[in-house]
């Protein structure tokens, strides 16, 4: 079973902070890491492979330094990595950004299956599965918290509102995973080894037979404007006293907000 | 296309330098210098400019002829035969946005034969003209069937803008029919606008968990779709004597379309109101201490009529299902009011709760950061306030 999974690099945001004075965000010391969604598509990935053997190939779009998050892919156990990196695919939108992995999964042939993590957690669309499926040609779930094989056929357990969804249908087919599908393994120290010394595929955008005017900024239906910080959420207030006294504040606060 | 500094406005201010999300700008010699190869052209840096000294240059794009585009329309999404709320909201939101276009406010309703009576609901709720698609395999929501039977009503009828929630629902059927369209799309939407001079639609969302703000535009390409978070705009009031168009569409399912099967829906039981719509929500962390002490969450929650939600921990814990899960892995909720009980504030927890209009804070660690975003905060032991606060809740509210 051939499985290629989606990455993308993306700023640990934990530690993303806002400086008070410039009301920017402060970048300096933030390491870039996967995208943690994209931790649990590989793990994924990863177990299908050990229960019914096949490949995992680990691909994602991004400037050079990208190549690190596919290097903490292979120290994790998978088996090949692409970095598709281009001045021309530079300000790509979920729109480019899914045509232009679906133009290097093409061109990397056949495949059983495509993970993805549900969303990046620096844009947060979850456009990006879906499109990718589209271009492709293939059917698509979303928001995947289990998933089995069996002769050929998938059932998905998918995570709704409410609800949960079973789901079969046949590969080819791609799905984007939620973070309850799975705990992603450490790297082990002999992966950590390999991924040292790996030396990273990298194609550019002829190389994937990319049209020009379908990446980048350029195949880009929508645009940026406009980037600010929200203002800050103002007044918060400390209540006093005893439990009782606290209590008795609160609710006539709420009341006369009319929240209950 | 690319990116450049105008030395002579630029007097090396360094203000973009924390702006850039990639770390691409240093300044060299008082000037700003962009570092291509670690650029992505995301837009961050010459908003952030005072001076106007960076420039994004973009070649002309081929535009599609956009004077055939025109109207606005709101996915009716519906679940079982009853329309989401988030359609309601956006057919509050889209009267407005027709109005300032002079265009129509329509919509797409797509179900089985008993869903055509929602018609008139969403003609009272604002829609000059309802589209329906009636099938029996469009009964229950799946996403190839639904892409290819609004796709090609997109293609047919030209709208200029078409607005869906963003729920799992919207959002995987959005994504879908964007790149089959070649439209643009933005995610989770809070905020929408119409430019006074182009007429273009402005779609504010958050990114970063929220700790950033970034208005997109969709210039050259038709239509501008967006998914809109639930909960952020105000429901349309009906009208009930409001004329408006029901229009049935022609429906031909595609055979290939069907291979995806939903074999079985899984209801969770201990799910009573949906987080998502709630006014109220009142969540519990791992202060809790217990899986047994949900029970003090859901007696105050019951009191006011509110969804039960919970942190990360608590669901790892196993101690309630993923569904009440609040903040990035789990769910966005913007409620009226919001009581965190005994939830740290982790900025994944943040993320997914800090645009509640009321946020209420029971913590006994002063210092824990959920302090920073609530409106009111109670410092003190929890398994003493709730309960008395759920008391004396009942009391006032007879």
């Amino acid at each position: 079973m051939n499985i290629i999974v989606c990455i993308k690099q993306v700023p640990g945001t934990t530690q993303v902070k806002i400086n008070p004075e410039t009301n920017t965000l402060i970048r300096e010391g933030v390491e870039a890491i996967i995208n943690p969604f994209d931790e649990n598509a590989i793990e994924a990935a990863l177990q299908l492979r050990d229960k019914h053997g096949g490949k995992v190939t680990v691909i994602t779009m991004g400037p050079p330094q990208a190549a690190n998050a596919l290097k903490d892919a292979i120290a994790l156990g998978v088996d090949d990595v692409v970095l598709v990196s281009d001045r021309a695919f530079a300000g790509a939108d979920t729109w480019a950004t899914s045509y232009t992995l679906a133009s290097t999964i093409r061109k990397i042939g056949q495949f059983d299956l495509i993970i993805c993590g549900k969303q990046a957690i620096d844009g947060d669309t979850a456009q990006v599965g879906p499109g990718v499926a589209e271009f492709l040609g293939i059917p698509q779930v979303t928001f995947a918290v289990g998933i089995e094989v069996n002769n050929g056929m998938l059932k998905v357990n998918r995570l709704l509102e409410e609800t949960n969804e079973i789901i079969e249908l046949k590969m080819p087919a791609m799905l984007t995973v939620v973070k309850q599908i799975n705990t992603p393994r450490m790297p082990s120290f002999k992966g950590k080894i390999k991924a040292k010394s790996a030396i990273i595929t990298q194609w550019n955008a002829k190389d994937i037979n990319a049209e020009e005017n379908k990446i980048g900024l350029k195949g880009s239906p929508t645009s940026v404007v406009r980037i600010f910080t929200p203002p800050p959420k103002g007044g918060g207030e400390l209540l006093h006293g005893s439990a009782d006294e606290m209590i008795d504040t609160l609710v006539k606060k709420l009341r006369d907000r009319k929240v209950c | 296309m690319s990116i450049r500094v105008i030395k002579e406005k630029c007097i090396g201010c360094k203000l973009c330098v924390p702006v850039c999300p990639t770390s691409a700008i240093t300044i060299v010699d008082k000037k700003a210098v962009i570092d291509l190869d670690k650029c992505t052209l995301c837009g961050a840096c010459p908003s952030s400019c005072k001076f106007k000294a960076i420039e994004i240059i973009n070649e002309d794009v081929q535009a599609v002829d956009k004077s055939q585009y025109k109207n606005i329309w709101v996915f009716a999404e519906q679940y079982e035969n009853n329309v989401h709320p988030v359609a309601i909201e956006l057919l509050g939101e889209g009267r407005k946005l027709a109005n300032e276009l002079k265009v129509e406010l329509c919509t797409v309703l797509l179900g089985d034969s008993s869903v055509e009576k929602e018609a008139k609901d969403l003609i009272a709720y604002g829609a000059d003209k309802v589209y329906v698609a009636i099938a029996p395999e469009l009964k229950h929501y799946t996403t190839l069937p639904y892409t290819t039977v609004i796709s090609n009503m997109i293609k047919q009828h030209k709208p200029e803008i078409v607005l869906f929630g963003a729920t799992t629902t919207g959002r995987d059927l959005a994504s879908r029919i964007a790149a089959r369209i070649n439209a643009g799309l933005t995610a989770d939407c809070t905020g929408l606008a119409i430019d006074k001079e182009t007429k273009l639609l402005q779609q504010t969302r958050p990114a970063f968990g929220g700790n950033i703000m970034a208005t997109i535009i969709c210039k050259n390409h038709r239509p501008q779709m967006s998914t809109v978070r639930p909960k952020v705009f105000k429901k349309a009031e009906p009208d009930r004597s409001k004329k408006g168009e029901v229009i049935k569409v022609p429906v031909k399912i595609d055979q290939k379309d069907l291979l995806v099967k939903v074999v079985d829906i899984i209801k969770d039981t201990s799910v009573k109101i949906n987080l998502a719509e709630a006014e109220i929500i009142v969540s519990g962390g791992r202060g809790i201490q217990a899986p047994e002490n949900f029970k003090l969450i859901e007696e105050l929650a019951e009191v006011i009529g509110g969804a039960v939600g919970a942190s990360r921990a608590t669901v790892d814990a196993g101690w309630i299902s993923s569904h009440h899960q609040v903040g990035q892995t789990g769910k966005t909720v913007c409620p009226k009011l919001y009581i965190a009980v005994g939830i740290s504030g982790a900025i994944q927890h943040l993320a997914g709760m800090q645009s509640s209009d009321i946020i209420v804070a029971i913590n006994k660690d002063p210092d824990a950061p959920i302090f920073k975003v609530a409106t009111y905060g109670i410092v003190g032991d929890l398994f003493e306030i709730v309960p008395k606060l759920t008391r004396k809740l009942k009391e006032v509210r007879g």
